[in-house]
């Protein structure tokens, strides 16, 4: 009961602070409503039993990719609203109508698997308890060579931004 | 019923309400502390030695006119003092002020909560709370404002680099995310971590300073250059919630440098058994005692150290102390695997 | 009881609200948003299930999500604004030329 509750109150708040995120004019209150919209779903990480994943959403995604974002909108000062310019061969309305068919088949499929019985498959027993400990057994163990790739495509997104970002080298 | 919801309600309260005084008193003892080390008295007139002046304060910055500028985002102008005041609340959520104690009959712990990730919601509820600053720069729409917030979101996100990797040194030392643990972890281990990790400890301490947006590097908010940092256009009692959330942030600081480095409840040479017969004082005065000492360190140098400039802050940071910080956990790691 | 389709359900609303986001709108910066609202709905599928088979591997690799999405936050907003700096527009449809 308390679960459905607090299931329920975060998938209004993360889907209406979602909605706000696509519709809001102002670029810096889109950005806001981004980041409360990562809490909820850090809040929601902590209701499915992944604390050290809501941790990490918070740190990561609000603490350091939408600061980025606040950057960007700070740093491109807008002389005119970037949705001024209209092209008439673009088909907004077209753009929501996929949308909505994509939700209805994904519900679809969503509601199909209900009939079917869940596969189990249990995890290799790990010599470790607690939620973070599992995780980064884990990532140490079996994931060692996506983790290892991971750490040189952040590597190489760090270069890039920088060479990017800057006017000459 | 009562040890699910009762207790960490008055657990809240109370801690709650001892931030808050706690944060309006830390104004006094700064005020008095940096008026001594300039051979002055300090507040006198509102009550003996002037130890009502919180309270005088509140009251003014109460009852003053509250501003919003004509051309500023008016949502978001009101937000951002509260975005930067409650991450310094929520941080409390975690830090032990003591062990378990028996209360009433009852066995409690003397913290609201321990959970196994304590010290990275620490790191990152401290990440949020960038936002206040920036939020209120951009929507004051004056330039003193922007530009500090600018200078001061630069200056958060360069240092908390250093000090995450400091506190990873840490993690490595005690074996778990969980604040308690890492406190067991110092009573084991017999040594405060200070000790083991007086690299760790220096750059822990230099990067909470700046951190904090306190002397000697207090950019955000010079004076002599930026007419007041990001909260220029505020005031009343917006402006006081900016004020709140900085002691409190410097408040925070102390408490987790104390739980991580100095031994939290702790007494001194808590495996010493001639020692034993400080065990009268509770834990948590030890606690109260050594988050005391980082404050006045923390005013201090305020008092002693002249501002840093913008390019030398940011040369100290990267090049200095994240390197430092880097090297120190590479270190750690090989005596760790070493000495087991 | 809130089973896994719950999640897939909220999951598949707010990927549907991220890709409603990328289509419709013509500011880069919202556009980019949205993929990050569509990467999050990816984790949220993730972690329930991860959570429903009692197997920490979900997380993994919604932690491996987080990771491209910083990346690509990085780099996406590097390309904005090397592109603001010629054309003074984050406009996705006056992004029209193939080279400069």
């Amino acid at each position: 009961m308390g679960q459905a509750i607090a299931f329920y109150t975060l998938a209004a708040f993360i889907l209406g602070f979602a909605v706000l995120v696509v519709t809001t004019k102002d670029t810096v209150h889109s950005v806001l409503f981004l980041v409360l919209d990562f809490l909820f779903v850090a809040a929601l990480y902590v209701l499915l039993d992944a604390p050290f994943l809501a941790v990490i959403q918070v740190l990561v995604y609000a603490g350091g990719i939408v600061v980025l974002y606040l950057f960007v909108v700070m740093l491109v000062n807008l002389k005119r609203p970037p949705e001024a310019h209209h092209d008439p061969h673009r088909r907004t309305k077209l753009g929501l109508f996929l949308a909505v068919a994509v939700l209805l088949e994904l519900g679809a499929i969503a509601v199909y698997q209900t009939t079917r019985p869940v596969l189990s498959v249990p995890g290799a027993p790990m010599p470790v308890t607690g939620n973070t400990e599992q995780v980064g057994w884990l990532l140490y163990t079996s994931y060692l060579i996506p983790f290892e790739i991971a750490s040189m495509l952040l590597l190489v997104a760090m270069i890039g931004a920088i060479v990017l970002a800057k006017r000459e080298l | 019923m009562i040890d699910q919801f009762v207790i960490p309600l008055l657990k809240i309260v109370i801690v709650l309400n001892a931030t808050l005084v706690a944060v309006s008193y830390m104004v006094l003892l700064e005020r008095k502390v940096i008026a001594w080390a300039q051979s002055r008295l300090g507040p006198m007139r509102v009550g003996p030695y002037g130890i009502l002046q919180p309270v005088a304060d509140a009251v003014k910055l109460m009852i003053k006119e509250d501003i919003t500028p004509v051309r500023a985002d008016r949502w978001v102008f009101t937000a951002a003092p509260i975005i930067s005041m409650v991450p310094a609340l929520i941080v409390y959520a975690v830090i032990p002020f003591g062990p378990k104690v028996s209360l009433f009959g009852r066995q409690v712990s003397l913290s609201i909560t321990d959970v196994n990730v304590g010290l990275l919601y620490v790191v990152s509820v401290a990440s949020v709370g960038v936002y206040g600053i920036i939020l209120a720069g951009y929507a004051s729409n004056s330039k003193y404002p922007l530009l500090a917030s600018l200078r001061a979101s630069a200056q958060l996100i360069s240092y908390e680099v250093a000090v995450t990797l400091t506190l990873v040194s840490v993690v490595l030392m005690a074996g778990t995310l969980s604040m308690v643990s890492i406190v067991d972890a110092q009573y084991n281990g017999r040594v405060w971590f200070a000790f083991v990790q007086p690299v760790a400890f220096v750059v822990f301490f230099i990067g909470a300073l700046a951190e904090t947006n306190r002397a000697p590097f207090d950019m955000p908010e010079a004076e002599q250059e930026l007419t007041g940092g990001f909260h220029t256009e505020y005031s009343g009692m917006r402006f006081a919630l900016f004020f709140l959330a900085e002691y409190a942030n410097v408040i925070v600081a102390s408490s987790v440098a104390t739980t991580l480095f100095l031994g939290g409840w702790l007494r001194p040479f808590p495996n010493v058994a001639m020692l034993r017969f400080l065990g009268f004082i509770p834990s948590w005065t030890w606690f109260l005692i050594k988050s005391f000492v980082f404050l006045y360190i923390f005013i201090w140098v305020r008092a002693t150290l002249p501002r840093y400039r913008y390019d030398q802050l940011m040369r100290l940071g990267w090049k200095v102390l994240i390197p430092l910080a880097i090297a120190n956990l590479v270190v750690t790691g090989i005596v760790k695997v070493l000495l087991s | 009881m809130i089973t896994p389709t719950h999640y897939m359900l909220l999951s598949s609303a707010l990927f549907i609200i991220g890709v409603a986001g990328v289509m419709m709108r013509r500011n880069i910066i919202v556009i980019f948003m949205s993929i990050e609202l569509i990467l999050n709905a990816v984790n949220i599928n993730l972690v329930a299930y991860s959570s429903q088979l009692q197997n920490a591997v979900g997380q993994v690799f919604a932690l491996f999500v987080i990771a491209v999405a910083a990346a690509e936050a990085a780099v996406g907003l590097g390309i904005i604004l090397a592109f603001y700096r010629n054309k003074e527009t984050v406009n996705i449809d006056e992004m029209n030329l193939m080279k400069w």
